[in-house]
């Protein structure tokens, strides 16, 4: 595969709420081993966007490619079959199930058996096997030592950790984060940062944030959105210079 | 002395099989978040063909665990043609919470309609496999019978697989994740529709069981419009209700707690006031521990 190439497209991503127009004509793009950020006002749409492409919302229009050919509109629980894995803005964790568990959910695509044959009968193997997949993917975020602990007993920066292994065991092409940076303090913000880089090696990585420091330091391309529409695109100087980015921004203090 | 250890053993036997219903309700709610009304319908359906496998096999023994299998075959059924398709149309605004429970009422009078279309209004009779009379310790006899320690047994193996299966499974683990955040479990590539449908089957399968040890246990007979199946599901519910609606323990021990106190106001107050003080026992429950009692901390929240 070239690196020109890109990994996945989307393009004229329409969708409306009941006559308000969420997005309109987006286009987007991925390459190989990219980290793109989506930004914007609040209200811009980068939710709305990240929703869509994970199939929580259906769009009004839109085509969606992957490694350059047409594509059906991605379902959500077939999202991680087609190498797509997404953290969310509230982390998301079971809270009763422990932090190795949370993990193993992430890692239901590699389990071989069948829902009706795993009703019958336990496949230890096959369990032995997740268990250890979610133990490499809490290594990637160095969160090995709390696997055991339950999810609603950790901090918040540890909590984000843990989302993230989630979306890492299923080995994804493209992670998704949705504000992996949100609520964090300087030095785990460092962390985060020095994380998402070392995960290009395997993968690329689309962002929707709002610290602009996280933004401008990981991200090899940006996409402004305001109003529901790309306003912006390119490297992150670029960006910074357009006069309708510094005008959708301005009195947002960001 | 022995109407305290009798009233005890009642209670027990009794408890036991409410808490198999519990268990049933339990299950769909924690798989699908819908209250199952229908679950009294579903079970004497499959006792219904349990009395066919009877019919058939001359034993009650092969019958328990086909009639177990025909339940779960009918609950997935019900989900996938039904269910399913409702949960999709009706998914938005404030209908979308009640819309599947109010359609589970609905179930439960086309189940039963469709029983008296199939089997015909008269009584069909189930008898007891084994004796139905109790021990006797000298000349004492216990309300235990080989019946009720059969029934006993079923009740708790069965409990323990499922528990089994909920807390020690790779299967257990995507049903607790899909009940708690379907959508986070989509998205974590769980699927979440198949998921549903197993806990349809699972809990169809547990009120097979209650409806077929009930049975024998009780009247002995099966009919459409039987009062037994529907005791069955309001003391189902008040065990469940008890338990917390969201553990498979709880649905056990509020099984267990409402069968007690039942035979104790049954023995030693009036037989008139058993229904009541299970109502009364619910509403308590309801204002005193509104999340059983073993709330499941922090369940609700994602």
């Amino acid at each position: 595969m070239s690196t020109n190439q890109s990994l996945l497209a989307v393009k004229g991503l329409s969708i409306s709420f009941g006559g308000l127009r969420a997005l309109n004509d987006v286009h987007l793009e991925i390459k190989q081993g990219e980290v793109v950020g989506l930004i914007g006002p609040n209200g811009a749409g980068k939710t709305t966007a990240f929703n869509a492409l994970c199939g929580l919302v259906t769009p009004d229009a839109g085509e969606f490619f992957l490694d350059g050919t047409s594509h059906a509109w991605p379902q959500t629980d077939t999202l991680v079959k087609l190498g797509i894995a997404r953290t969310l803005q509230g982390v998301g964790l079971f809270s009763d199930l422990t932090v190795l568990e949370n993990v193993m959910i992430g890692a239901q695509r590699f389990s071989s058996t069948g829902l009706i044959s795993a009703a019958l009968g336990r496949n230890t193997k096959d369990e032995a096997q997740l268990k250890e997949r979610a133990i490499a993917a809490l290594e990637k975020v160095y969160a090995t030592g709390i696997a055991h602990r339950r999810a609603d007993t950790l901090s918040y920066p540890d909590t984000k950790r843990v989302s993230i292994a989630r979306a890492l065991v299923c080995e994804p092409k493209i992670l998704m984060l949705d504000e992996p940076a949100g609520g964090l303090g300087a030095q785990d913000i460092e962390w985060m940062n020095s994380l998402i880089r070392n995960l290009t090696a395997t993968m690329s990585v689309l962002i929707v944030e709002h610290h602009m420091d996280v933004v401008m330091s990981v991200c090899d391309r940006l996409y402004v959105l305001n109003f529901g529409e790309v306003i912006s695109s390119g490297s992150a100087e670029t960006v910074r210079r357009d006069p309708a980015v510094i005008a959708a921004y301005l009195g947002t203090g960001a | 002395m022995y109407e305290l250890i009798n009233t005890t053993l009642i209670g027990i036997t009794s408890g036991s099989i409410y808490a198999l219903m519990a268990i049933a309700i339990v299950l769909v709610w924690r798989s699908t978040r819908i209250v199952n009304f229908a679950q009294a319908g579903m079970a004497l359906l499959s006792t219904y063909l349990g009395y066919e496998f009877i019919r058939i096999f001359h034993s009650f023994w092969i019958a328990l665990p086909l009639a177990m299998v025909a339940g779960a075959l009918v609950a997935a059924l019900i989900d996938l043609v039904f269910m399913r398709l409702l949960v999709k149309h009706a998914s938005q605004g404030p209908i979308a919470a009640v819309a599947p429970i109010i359609a589970t009422l609905g179930l439960l009078g086309v189940i039963r309609a469709f029983i008296s279309f199939f089997w015909g209004n008269q009584d069909l009779a189930i008898d007891s496999p084994i004796s139905n009379v109790g021990y006797t310790v000298g000349t004492h006899t216990l309300a235990i019978s080989p019946l009720k320690l059969a029934i006993l047994i079923a009740s708790l193996a069965l409990m323990g697989v499922l528990t089994l299966l909920f807390q020690r499974t790779n299967l257990g683990l995507a049903l607790r994740a899909s009940a708690f955040a379907p959508e986070i479990s989509r998205l974590a590539g769980v699927r979440v529709d198949g998921v549903r449908t197993l806990g349809w089957a699972l809990a169809g399968a547990a009120g097979a069981a209650a409806g077929m040890l009930q049975t024998p246990n009780g009247t002995g007979t099966l009919s459409p419009d039987s009062i037994e199946f529907s005791l069955l599901l309001v003391f189902g519910f008040i065990a469940a209700v008890i338990g917390g609606l969201e553990s498979l323990l709880g649905a056990v021990l509020g099984g267990l707690i409402l069968g007690l106190v039942l035979a104790f106001v049954l023995t030693y107050i009036s037989g008139s006031l058993v229904f009541i003080t299970g109502f009364v026992l619910l509403i308590v429950v309801l204002i005193a521990l509104p999340r059983g009692i073993i709330g499941a901390k922090g369940a609700r929240r994602a």
